[in-house]
């Protein structure tokens, strides 16, 4: 599920490609290295599974002869997925990329199985010896989102159309209000919930709501651009989710977070070719170049600077986002002051910060 | 040189089983067609398509995994079918019985199997049999069309099921993730040998072979037939609609539920808010190429299984779309549709029409 969501667009095939003439050159003598890509979506969706095939083309085009890359696309979270691993792993295929969160059960099976076949999966939390994982921050820009907010909103209270009630939504709801609440103490942040990924027509449903509450600002946490686009027709600036959607709302978005898998791709190939693969969980974000903010725009000047310098200091560690006081909706502080939240539980968090009204599922 | 079609006045057996056979080689010839057309190999196209997936052990499963329900459901509708009675909720049914089983084998997480996993089963059955009822019943009692309600039913039950994974029966150690908690070894479908086919992969043919007996053997069957081909008939013989009714409905039902539970308990281990690719509707079209016969509908849900696989195949070797399958699909039922005009039609040179020069 987590996978049919963020959508984003960026010249990934301009990020720099690390070449590594040694590494290939040793590889050449050998058949080229098979690497597969599954992907839920199609991957003309300009979206989450577009992003990857631009990562997948990226790392092909860096690697050159030495790998063979292929991919299957409209993959479904079923079983057919698990005949599309097995089927991969028939055909060759050493390093496997799995996609999409509904993959895990079925890559867990299929590594366990193949013990000599390397496995990755994308946003899922189940690790094993040949299976690692890998996810973007994206909380980090939902930060930055609130910064934003909190200098522009009149009322106080962000809209937030919210998907699925999964740590990685709770993650970017609470950090929105982290980043309002770090320029206006008093901000409220309002959400519903439209148990879906991708359903435009309720996306748009909820954005109206959400203005009609009084929210005066928009983010979302869905696929399509209708929130978006509400917005825009009611003149209530909005974030783009996951792909620069500027042209949905040129007057209206302020920015849009951005996935990069590119560089992540290739080097993890490398490492398989050089014989230094491992079983890593790997979470990437601004300082890494995985998560990038689209232009800042239709804002005042000193705002765009308040969100760079947001962005610079979430890069360069100063600001870690989930770093205590906390306290949660009923006012009890659940992280100490000074107190930064390790991984494990912002991987697993469900707890939503004090200002957020409503309660998760 | 012009041709004709001319009335056989009586089907042709001869073209009732060869159509098929003729609409999947013509087929294969198009098929062979459109991967020139994008660049492929044609030979190599068609191998990848139809006998690399089914080449390796596991591919092998795979296929049978996939032909499972679509075989269960498909003899369920094809009895359907052939008694009149147009359900096109299969999926739906099949939803039913995976959350009747589904949910008696999470309040089951330690059970023994020897009693837990039949009762769960059971209850699989019931779930379909009961969405399946209220169709039936909805027809008798209100003249509802069964075409409607059964296919209203489906999207009940997929919120049914989107309700529960998100809600009550959401897996507390699933960090919020829309599925249910795994189920206990005691509740879980044993698939065999290290592979993945499982006991609904064997049992699924046996029903269907077990079906045909029904149909061909019994009085119920022959009511069933006539009942469809001739109500008025059937109504003069006195045969009981309202019992046919029920017994095609509970019937594709309780198929259709138990393939749903074999799914949740087999494969898929849990139940999650996506549990059926549209199963139920492409055993409509297994029905169809199986000739509403359950031994046709075996060989109809093998083939539109490796379908599948083909389409993931060829783009894993060949670099092409997996669109594939729903083009290999479509013109499939396509010359199927045209060559069964053969069964009661010939096809006769033309004389040359009297006043041609004119």
């Amino acid at each position: 599920m987590s996978s049919l969501k963020r959508r984003s667009f960026t010249g990934l095939l301009g990020a720099s490609a690390l070449a590594a003439p040694g590494i290939m050159r040793a590889a050449r003598a050998d058949a080229p290295l098979k690497v597969g890509f599954v992907y839920v979506g199609p991957v003309g969706d300009f979206g989450w599974s577009y992003q990857h095939e631009m990562g997948r083309k990226q790392a092909q085009a860096a690697l050159g002869s030495a790998v063979q890359t292929s991919y299957v696309d409209n993959v479904d979270e079923s079983p057919a997925c698990q005949a599309v691993f097995e089927s991969m792993v028939a055909s060759g295929h050493k390093l496997i990329f799995g996609t999409s969160f509904g993959y895990m059960n079925y890559m867990v099976r299929v590594a366990a199985q193949h013990p000599e076949v390397k496995f990755e999966h994308c946003t899922g939390y189940k690790q094993a010896k040949n299976l690692a994982l890998y996810n973007i921050r994206y909380y980090q820009g939902r930060f930055v989102q609130g910064v934003i907010a909190g200098h522009l909103s009149k009322t106080g209270t962000i809209g937030y159309v919210a998907s699925v009630p999964v740590p990685e939504v709770v993650q970017g709801m609470d950090a929105v209000m982290l980043g309002m609440q770090s320029v206006n103490p008093k901000a409220r942040l309002k959400f519903i919930m439209v148990n879906s990924w991708y359903d435009p027509g309720k996306e748009g449903d909820a954005a109206k709501a959400l203005i009609d509450q009084g929210c005066d600002v928009l983010t979302q946490h869905t696929d399509s651009p209708a929130p978006l686009q509400v917005a825009a027709s009611r003149n209530i600036p909005a974030f783009g989710e996951a792909t620069d959607m500027i042209k949905f709302a040129p007057h209206d978005q302020l920015t849009a977070d951005i996935n990069h898998w590119g560089d992540y791709y290739t080097q993890r190939i490398k490492d398989v070719l050089a014989g230094s693969w491992t079983s890593t969980n790997t979470w990437g974000g601004f300082a890494d170049g995985m998560l990038q903010m689209a232009p800042f725009r239709n804002m005042p000047e000193p705002i765009a600077q308040a969100a760079q310098q947001s962005v610079a200091d979430i890069s360069a560690g100063k600001n870690k986002v989930f770093t205590g006081p906390l306290t949660d909706q009923t006012g009890k502080v659940f992280l100490p002051a000074g107190q930064t939240m390790d991984d494990t539980t912002l991987s697993g968090l469900q707890t939503l910060v004090n200002g957020i009204e409503g309660k998760l599922g | 040189m012009l041709y004709r079609l001319e009335p056989r006045g009586e089907r042709s057996l001869f073209w009732a089983y060869g159509s098929p056979v003729l609409a999947i080689l013509l087929t294969i010839l198009t098929m062979m067609l459109i991967f020139a057309a994008l660049g492929a190999p044609p030979v190599k196209g068609v191998e990848t398509f139809l006998i690399a997936p089914v080449s390796t052990l596991s591919g092998l499963s795979s296929l049978l995994v996939r032909a499972a329900p679509l075989v269960m459901i498909g003899a369920g509708l094809a009895l359907c079918y052939r008694a009149n009675v147009w359900n096109i909720g299969g999926d739906g049914q099949f939803i039913m019985g995976a959350l009747a089983g589904g949910g008696a084998a999470l309040a089951l997480p330690n059970a023994a199997f020897w009693w837990a996993y039949p009762l769960v089963a059971a209850l699989g059955i019931l779930g379909g049999m009961g969405w399946a009822g209220l169709v039936a019943w909805l027809r008798l009692k209100f003249n509802a069309n069964e075409i409607l309600t059964s296919l209203m039913l489906v999207y009940i039950a997929q919120l049914i099921l989107v309700w529960l994974v998100t809600g009550p029966w959401r897996d507390p150690a699933g960090f919020g993730f829309p599925q249910s908690a795994m189920f206990g070894p005691g509740v879980t479908t044993p698939s065999f040998g290290g592979t993945t086919i499982h006991l609904g992969c064997v049992l699924a043919p046996l029903l269907a072979l077990a079906l045909w007996q029904v149909l061909g053997r019994s009085v119920l069957g022959f009511q069933l037939r006539v009942i469809g081909q001739a109500p008025r008939a059937a109504r003069f013989a006195g045969f009981s609609n309202a019992r046919l009714t029920w017994f095609a409905l509970l019937m594709s039902g309780g198929l259709a539920g138990l393939a749903g539970f074999f799914e949740v308990t087999g494969p898929i281990g849990q139940l999650t808010a996506t549990i059926t690719p549209g199963y139920g509707f492409t055993a409509v079209i297994v029905a169809f190429l199986g000739r509403l016969h359950p031994v046709g509908v075996i060989f109809a849900g093998l083939l539109l299984a490796l379908s599948y696989l083909g389409g993931d195949a060829a783009q894993i070797n060949l670099n092409l779309p997996n669109a594939v399958t729903g083009i290999f699909q479509g013109v499939l039922l396509f010359y199927l549709l045209g060559a069964d005009v053969l069964i009661l039609h010939r096809l006769r040179r033309a004389r040359p029409a009297p006043e041609a020069a004119a």
